[in-house]
């Protein structure tokens, strides 16, 4: 069929009325069957049920920046209770005058994070930024330079600590893990076993035990007088425990990979590293990349068991806030605000993992 | 393909011999896949290997360039013998080029990042230089407007062209085909089989495992028939084709000839 006769066609005959639109539409999806239409009236019936109460609740009768004694005269939500602890929440037991120092570390992490965002940023430059920003970093949590009192890591807390752990756990875990499932592949039985031992091992303790390990059994068996900073141990017990669970991600993809990919790139004459690198890697990964996204949101989760050794993450500064009897009643709100923050973080993952998926697509 | 193209196909040919093959053995498992291969290709020499499925062909080809391992006999390419020897696999590899029945192009990377690859890495080329070669090859398999595009975008009988510029790129001394236009449609074979009647003019060594009939007859100097792993029949195309020796052959060659 030609062109014109296409449209002549497509003016004498339309699709009916009750097919196209919003009417269309929602006998579609909302009443095609009477299955359905009882689900879409039960649905509405829950929303009308629960919607209103809680906007009263959250919104309307709720308070924002007041006292608690205000807060005990209100029926709705004391957002107050944030305002009011937002500092011990954020930086936990970081000396109060000098809190604008893991604050700006946080701006600085933040903004890296973002700029690292675009594609057209990954260049050796980047790294360099990088580098330099971790210095940075460290220094204003740290201090002890000249115009910077130094702070013991003991009293770092709150959500610096959260996103240390988090960030630079996954940072290494990821590798690692590559690492780890490369050595599952293996044709090196040495290489092989050890991989193998390593990941169903570690797969096969819950992260408590390992962060208990590595805070109470490991200093036993250092030397007398000698201490590893537990925001370390702590640190190093995430990464050990993320990558087990990355290798196997990981080899998933591997395995998904054709032989000929392997087979294409040795012809060329491309050693082992030079295949895997510029030819099997770019590619598993981004097969693997939807469930390597979920494993990097649950460990950030997890960093919050961190609590079990005493240190204080931002699950945790909350938690004690909340034992002061002033705000003891509004620990729901208190909740909603850690649960939007790691909201925010797990949902930037997610929104970017599915912007490189779009990225990384070649059509094939 | 007319009768002129076909003998101005077929030059003179050297004397040195380029891939020694002798006495190789091959099992898969129990399987005795190749069985006493003796085999010597000359410099320019093109051999088109045909036979049965599962005779054994693919699997002859794959084993000079060490995709797949021999387990008695030797191989010499070019000089160097193949044996465990990681780096002489490799540098047998840079010198020896290979075009897949399904193009195992890179789908990550633009076709012109596919033809680089290789001479960027292994040749240690500049990537500017890389990618003028790069061009160069495009050109000639008729292929240089889609050098920015992905092998996803590209039809079956083009990405075969781009595989075979890829192998051309490394400036291969021989040149190994694995049925090249098997997976293709029946109205993408000849773009293939041109170029590599191209890159037979211009003198390449090429062992090419194919039912391609016609292509045998205008470019070979010589036709291997291969049956249950063994060399059965070899002879020049004209000498095969009309005058079989080998009952085997024959049937064979009443098969797929119709």
């Amino acid at each position: 069929m030609n062109d014109k006769n296409r449209t002549e066609l497509d003016n004498v005959v339309k699709p009916p009325v009750t097919s196209v639109g919003v009417l269309g539409w929602i006998r579609a999806n909302l009443f095609n069957s009477w299955f359905n239409s009882i689900l879409t009236l039960l649905t509405l019936l829950l929303m009308w049920k629960i919607i209103p109460p809680f906007v009263n609740w959250a919104f309307i009768d709720s308070l924002w920046y007041s006292s608690s004694a205000e807060c005990r005269e209100i029926e709705g939500a004391c957002w107050s209770v944030i305002p009011s602890n937002l500092r011990f929440m954020l930086f936990g037991f970081y000396p109060y005058d000098q809190q604008w120092r893991p604050f700006l570390a946080i701006i600085l992490l933040i903004g890296l994070l973002f700029y690292s965002r675009n594609r057209a940023h990954w260049k050796t430059s980047l790294l360099y930024g990088w580098l330099i920003g971790l210095v940075v970093m460290g220094l204003l949590m740290k201090g002890g330079i000249p115009g910077l009192k130094p702070v013991e890591s003991t009293q770092w807390g709150g959500l610096p600590l959260t996103l240390l752990l988090s960030v630079f756990g996954l940072a290494a875990a990821y590798p690692l893990g590559v690492i780890l499932a490369l050595g599952r592949q293996s044709e090196m039985p040495a290489i092989k076993s050890i991989c193998i031992i390593y990941i169903e091992m570690i797969r096969g303790v819950p992260l408590i035990t390992l962060l208990f390990m590595s805070s109470i059994v490991f200093p036993l068996f250092l030397p007398e007088g000698m201490t590893v900073n537990p925001i370390l141990r702590a640190q190093v017990a995430i990464i050990m425990f993320t990558a087990a669970y990355i290798a196997e991600v990981v080899r998933g993809g591997l395995q998904g990979m054709s032989t000929g990919q392997f087979e294409a790139a040795e012809s060329l004459g491309l050693n082992y590293y030079q295949t895997m690198r510029l030819v099997i890697l770019p590619q598993a990964l981004k097969i693997v990349i939807p469930p390597t996204v979920s494993q990097l949101i649950s460990a950030l989760k997890d960093t919050s068991l961190v609590v079990i050794i005493a240190l204080y993450d931002i699950l945790k500064t909350t938690q004690s806030t909340l034992s002061n009897p002033e705000w003891m009643a509004y620990s729901s709100e208190a909740y909603f605000f850690v649960a939007l923050i790691y909201f925010a973080c797990c949902y930037f993952m997610s929104s970017y993992s599915r912007r490189l998926e779009e990225e990384l697509d070649t059509g094939l | 393909m007319n009768k002129k193209t076909a003998v101005a196909v077929k030059d003179k040919l050297s004397d040195d011999a380029i891939i020694e093959i002798t006495g190789m053995h091959k099992w898969f498992g129990e399987f005795h896949v190749l069985q006493d291969i003796n085999l010597t290709v000359q410099k320019k020499e093109r051999i088109v290997i045909c036979g049965p499925s599962g005779s054994g062909k693919s699997t002859l080809i794959r084993c000079i360039n060490r995709l797949e391992e021999h387990q008695r006999g030797s191989i010499v390419v070019d000089g160097i013998a193949l044996t465990n020897d990681i780096k002489n696999i490799e540098k047998i590899r840079a010198e020896v080029g290979m075009v897949f029945q399904h193009f195992n192009l890179f789908p990550h990377l633009t076709i012109v990042e596919n033809l680089t690859l290789g001479p960027i890495w292994v040749r240690k080329i500049p990537k500017k230089e890389a990618e003028e070669t790069a061009m160069y090859y495009l050109e000639k398999v008729q292929i240089a407007e889609q050098a920015q595009k992905f092998p996803g975008q590209l039809s079956g009988g083009q990405q075969q062209r781009v595989a075979i510029a890829r192998s051309l790129c490394m400036a291969p001394k021989v040149m190994l085909f694995d049925e090249p236009t098997s997976a293709l449609d029946p109205e993408m074979i000849k773009e293939v089989l041109d170029v590599m009647i191209d890159l037979a003019r211009e003198g390449m060594t090429m062992l090419v495992v194919t039912h391609e009939m016609g292509f045998a007859k205008s470019v070979a100097h010589r036709v291997l028939f291969m049956d249950y792993g063994q060399i059965v029949e070899q002879n020049t195309p004209e000498e095969f084709f009309d005058n079989p020796k080998h009952d085997r052959t024959k049937l064979f060659l009443s098969q797929i000839l119709h």
